[in-house]
């Protein structure tokens, strides 16, 4: 029995400590929305943060995160100034990545509050099909103008 | 009477650029936190529940009115990031008057559609038909609603209808300035039939569509609410994890479930296979990770069969010695063309190649089933929901009637969750475990037990005159693929050339390989298009012509192809606004391309343009700066907004594929296994993407989806040729040595 702190609540979870995060959060505590796409940290679809970092929890161990802050697209509000942004940029298309995504950049925004274009493309490694990589490059920047003026 | 639809040009024509937000959305945006909140009201989390129009009076299949005058929609077509759903209740909303901010949406009850003959026409989502389909049923379902609520009205004052206007949901009786709102009327006017059904608006009446609205589908997608196939979950589910045979068609020898059973949390192993599903292995546990970690140290024996040796090298060979045969099929025979090219000064000859590609969606291939002895129940993303239910019955014996489909969200699609192998694997599954079970394929999986798009090959000769331009042309096509995609799309957008060329000889082969194909975006012109274009291009330059100026004399000069007109106009918005033949630095070219995804089996067309401006290091390292795309909309555009996207997925698609992406096979099996060896376009690699939509003709156009997709690498290839002097015929890029001097 694994101890998890998850959005901010204490989970008691009955996983092995090398089960991948990623799959407890979603089979275990039933958080949904941080995805699964490749299985091998590539795509960043099952971002999530840990003491506020950005982590791929497909390659993060359930044991490696007891007693750390872990924060999911579900715990991020809903109101984050990178979700508003991506609201109004209406970004996603099918928008599977995009809670990965969102959180790839929250992280990147609390740690540069303002990123250049190239900041992005080095720092959000994370994949889109759909070909968002635009928009989201768009509303990065308004997310930062959005988070300045709170 | 001919239609000719009057709107104002400079309205209607949408020029906006992805980068910078420009027109498109700074006119719709929320102006506040409350509009935003009712936008994040209108679709429930979980699409299929028909919770949201639970309360409300139903009109017609299509919608329900709430007593509170909410609208909800019922929407028949899978929502996979084309923004079907705002689409789909934006065709209805424009002819019932209601109130946008009132409407919710979710998904048509599959199970209804089955049982009561097809009520809601068509459910598959595939071939650009959200729109091009049910356009004008949607449009006669909301009139005809609009006006049964009238008459309720008109019932209830004891006036004549034509006293009566509505706005937003509110009928005002004018003499008296009385007013009804729809769901104080929705009752009665359930029970009142027309006398006749009302004419539907007609483009210039429209005040909603052809103008951009903001995605209902987003918000959902933002605080990661929105229920994707892969994460139902069920009271007392299970998980699988399942490996196939990884030589397609093989068999499973032996497998040795002992070794894994005692392993935490492992239910079963089961062995499944059957009509259209593959051989293969799955362990059921109380996870994923327990079902998946099990799964990877189970021991299991294989016979590949007769294709163990079969390998994308030799299916080439086989291809490229066909290319020698007369081809077995001639679509079109005019005049004497081998004649022609056998006795021409100038002959331009080329063969061109493509590989097998994946879909590769984010959102793995999955499906949650639970079957009983009288009853089965699946939750799927998938594209054709009733095809899905018509193998559920087949495969389990449960009639139709008792089969409950749950369509969810899609990871995408491209086309390859039409194929539902992944329901009937779910369904296999389930019925040997007699629990609901969520099977979910590895990414891995998911990779090498695709649908692929089909392999092709073909050799086009054309034959100059003293002029340059072609006097005869010869294609032969060598299809190379499964049964599944046919003829149709071997020879699609080759079967009529809209250039003139007075001899002309099309013939074509299939040769049939155990590799499962299917459709991929843009269906057979993302291979046939990339040769012709650049076999124009290659002509153009053989005639020391410009290749833009070339496609224009080709087009002007020919009085058989009644659309040449519509095909310039689209052809010089491209080369406009890429400012065509303007100075560029060293190393960087634009090439364009053209077409209109005409098919043999229907009478729409999209006419799509791109230039691509390109720039290729002296190492040869490609750069794709900028695309422009200029497409036809005819007199329809439901949605700028979601259209405009759809363009850009489309650019990034084709460019992925072009640079980089191919699936092999050896000894049977595919090569590739995730985004290491089959990439994905990343963010440094997008190019800026211009839209430009152009209203070039009248009439309905074939959809917009996929209708830009097979330009993107010609056009691209066609610059790397301008930079480089290298002439790009098989793709990817990734293997060939563009440097230059």
């Amino acid at each position: 029995m694994l101890s998890l702190k998850v959005n901010g609540r204490v989970f008691a979870v009955d996983v092995e400590a090398e089960t991948p995060l990623l799959w407890v959060i979603r089979d275990t505590i039933g958080l949904t929305g941080t995805k699964y796409g490749c299985g091998v940290g590539m795509c960043g679809a099952c971002t999530v943060h840990v003491n506020g970092k950005a982590v791929r929890s497909c390659q993060t161990r359930a044991g490696q995160v007891v007693g750390q802050e872990v924060t999911t697209i579900e715990g991020l509000g809903g109101t984050h100034p990178v979700q508003e942004a991506w609201r109004d940029g209406d970004v996603p298309e099918c928008g599977y990545c995009q809670p990965g995504q969102i959180m790839a950049v929250a992280a990147l925004l609390a740690k540069k509050p303002n990123p250049t274009d190239a900041d992005i493309t080095s720092e959000i490694t994370n994949l889109c099909r759909c070909g968002t990589y635009s928009r989201m490059r768009d509303a990065i920047h308004r997310a930062a103008q959005l988070a300045s003026r709170r | 009477m001919h239609f000719i639809p009057k709107i104002n040009r400079r309205e209607f024509m949408v020029t906006s650029f992805s980068i910078g937000g420009g027109f498109a959305l700074g006119l719709v945006f929320p102006q506040n936190q409350a509009e935003a909140a009712a936008i994040a009201a209108q679709i429930g989390r979980n699409p299929w529940e028909a919770s949201l129009g639970k309360e409300g009076i139903e009109i017609n299949p299509w919608l329900v009115v709430g007593t509170d005058d909410t609208v909800t929609i019922r929407v028949a077509q899978s929502e996979m990031g084309q923004g079907t759903f705002t689409s789909w209740s934006k065709m209805i909303v424009e002819e019932l008057e209601c109130d946008w901010s009132k409407v919710r949406a979710e998904y048509a009850s599959v199970n209804r559609h089955v049982r009561e003959n097809k009520v809601y026409q068509r459910m598959a989502t595939n071939s650009s038909s959200s729109v091009r389909v049910s356009r004008q049923y949607l449009q006669q379902a909301g009139a005809s609603a609009r006006e049964r609520l009238m008459a309720a009205a008109a019932e209830q004052w004891a006036v004549p209808r034509s006293e009566l206007t509505v706005n937003a949901g509110v009928i005002t009786h004018t003499p008296t300035g009385r007013s009804l709102r729809y769901g104080q009327v929705a009752q009665k006017a359930a029970s009142i039939r027309l006398p006749k059904e009302p004419q539907i608006k007609t483009p210039e009446q429209f005040t909603f569509m052809n103008k951009p609205t903001r995605m209902l589908e987003t918000p959902l997608r933002v605080d990661g609410s929105a229920t994707y196939g892969i994460d139902v979950r069920i009271p007392g589910m299970l998980y699988a994890a399942v490996k196939q045979s990884p030589v397609f068609l093989g068999t499973v020898k032996k497998f040795d479930a002992n070794a894994v059973k005692k392993r935490p949390g492992v239910h079963s192993v089961v062995r499944f296979g059957g009509p259209k599903v593959e051989e293969g292995v799955a362990v059921i546990a109380d996870s994923y990770w327990h079902a998946k970690s099990a799964l990877d140290l189970l021991p299991i024996e294989w016979d590949g069969g007769t294709h163990s040796n079969d390998s994308s090298k030799g299916f080439f060979e086989m291809a490229r010695k066909a290319l020698d045969e007369p081809g077995a099929r001639v679509v079109t025979k005019k005049g004497d063309a081998e004649g022609v090219i056998n006795s021409s000064a100038k002959v331009v000859e080329a063969v061109y190649e493509l590989p097998y590609v994946d879909h590769a969606m984010m959102e793995p291939m999955n499906c949650t089933a639970h079957v009983t002895a009288d009853r089965a129940e699946v939750w799927v993303g998938t594209q054709n929901p009733e095809e899905a239910v018509s193998q559920i019955s087949k495969l389990t014996g449960i009639p139709e009637e008792n089969v409950y489909l749950h369509n969810c969200f899609l990871g995408s699609g491209f086309g390859r969750r039409g194929a539902n192998d992944d329901v009937r694997l779910a369904v296999v599954i389930a019925k040997q475990v007699g629990r609901p079970v969520k099977v979910i394929w590895s990414r891995e999986e998911t990779m090498q037990h695709g649908a692929y798009r089909p392999m092709r090959v073909s050799r086009f000769r054309g034959a100059l005159g003293p002029d340059g331009m072609p006097t005869a042309f010869h294609t032969r096509v060598i299809g190379i693929e499964s049964p599944y995609p046919g003829d149709e799309q071997t020879i699609r957008g080759l079967h009529k050339l809209p250039y003139r060329v007075t001899h002309e000889l099309f013939d074509y082969h299939s040769r049939e390989t155990h590799v499962p194909n299917g459709p991929w975006t843009s269906v057979g012109r993302s291979q046939n298009e990339f040769f012709l274009e650049t076999f124009i291009d290659e002509l153009a330059h053989a005639a020391g012509k410009d290749p833009y100026e070339y496609r224009r004399l080709l087009l002007e000069n020919n009085p058989d192809f009644p659309q040449a007109k519509a095909w310039l106009k689209v052809l010089s918005t491209a080369a406009e606004k890429s400012k065509w033949g303007g100075k560029l630095p060293a190393g960087t070219a634009r090439g364009i391309a053209i077409g209109d995804s005409r098919r043999i089996t229907r009478d729409e067309i999209t006419i799509c343009a791109i230039v691509a401006t390109v720039s290729v290091s002296k190492q040869g390292k490609v750069r794709a700066e900028r695309f422009d795309v200029a497409m036809d909309t005819g007199p329809f555009l439901v949605n700028p907004l979601a259209a405009e996207r759809q363009i850009e997925m489309q650019v990034v698609m084709g460019l992925a594929a072009a640079l980089k992406q191919e699936i092999t096979i050896e000894k049977g099996r595919v090569v590739q296994s995730n985004f290491h060896d089959f990439p994905l376009l990343t963010r440094v690699e997008v190019p800026q993407v211009a839209v430009h939509f152009v209203r070039a003709t009248d009439k309905p156009i074939a959809g917009i989806g996929e209708e830009a997709l097979g330009w993107v690498a010609p056009a691209l290839c066609n610059a790397i040729f301008a930079v480089t002097g290298k002439r790009v015929r098989s793709l990817p890029l990734k293997n060939h040595d563009l440097s230059w001097a």
